[in-house]
């Protein structure tokens, strides 16, 4: 019971900063906003028992994103302009698609249910075997470094392009005739550079 | 009633994250802005991956004998590559709004469809 109204609490805090996002002109709060709505996320996912999730959306979302976007902020002004219009199209889209996707849940399995067809297939076998095959405790580890090693291999690579295109983007330029100061622009690339060593290892 | 608004209660903020996320990028001008949609709806995905993995009445899944009921490992590590990737992406994002910025001197759409119309 006290599972469920934490659950329901959190859901609701994310809901509402997330719409306080969408509200707000001080892109300088927005992005202080996002990185709460990232440390909610992450309590969500302890609530969840993902705990490996859980620490690493509360150190990549809440922490290293927060801190490009404010070095990014610091070159590009904090001041967002008011929408000349009232947006009617992308709010019937976005109605339209809400509607759509919440008829489909009544088709889910319920919240919890432990013979939902996403918990029938491969993910026992992982939990009774992986011990005796990989060794360790966190059934997490032994699949993400073992069973599918070869997706950690592929978000390497997307890593690296994202830092080889970082570079090649703002990287290397000191001293020409840019009009904005290049200082801060080299943070970003370290940045950048720092959080994919730090989940590669 | 209750219990049908319980079962789908996740589901459901998951959707109304997605949304909300999806208006900002299509509706706002700001480059920025835009960019911290897309890391909303990209956390909506998230949550609605880890909740469909979700067990009740289970523990974390670090094998324990303590326990006999664990919640499903694998959305966890799905997740868990999507959210590295998914910062890398922003990091990209961010860089080119910077070298937009220093081009055109400015990052709300409407002025730079502007100058482009004028190019």
């Amino acid at each position: 019971m006290i599972i469920t109204l934490i659950d329901i609490a959190l859901l609701t805090f994310m809901g509402a900063t997330a719409l306080a996002i969408l509200r707000l002109r001080s892109l300088f709060a927005v992005v202080m906003l996002s990185g709460i709505y990232s440390l909610l996320a992450a309590s969500m996912f302890v609530a969840l028992d993902a705990v490996d999730v859980a620490f690493t959306e509360a150190a990549v979302g809440a922490g290293i994103s927060t801190v490009l976007m404010i070095a990014v902020l610091a070159l590009t002004g904090e001041r967002e302009r008011a929408p000349s219009h009232t947006m009617w199209l992308p709010m019937a889209v976005v109605v339209l698609t809400g509607a759509a996707l919440i008829y489909a849940t009544f088709d889910m399995p319920a919240f919890g249910a432990a013979n939902a067809p996403v918990n029938l297939h491969v993910a026992p076998r992982y939990l009774n075997e992986s011990f005796a095959e990989v060794g360790l405790p966190n059934v997490v580890t032994s699949v993400l470094a073992s069973y599918r090693g070869y997706d950690t291999l592929g978000e390497v690579t997307v890593i690296f392009t994202a830092a080889v295109a970082v570079m090649l983007l703002i990287g290397g330029r000191k001293g020409d005739d840019a009009g904005i100061k290049n200082e801060p622009a080299d943070d970003a690339v370290d940045d950048a550079d720092s959080d994919g060593n730090g989940d590669t290892a | 009633m209750l219990q049908v608004i319980l079962d789908h209660y996740n589901y459901w903020i998951a959707i109304l994250l997605m949304m909300i996320g999806l208006y900002t990028v299509v509706a706002r001008g700001n480059l920025v802005k835009k960019l911290v949609g897309l890391n909303i709806f990209q956390t909506s995905v998230f949550l609605l991956y880890i909740t469909m993995g979700k067990v009740a009445g289970g523990t974390a899944p670090i094998l324990d004998d303590r326990f006999t009921v664990y919640s499903n490992p694998i959305p966890h590590v799905l997740i868990l590559t999507a959210i590295v990737v998914g910062v890398a992406t922003t990091a990209l994002g961010l860089a080119l709004v910077v070298r937009i910025k220093e081009s055109y001197g400015t990052i709300e759409e409407d002025e730079l469809n502007l100058l482009d119309g004028e190019m």
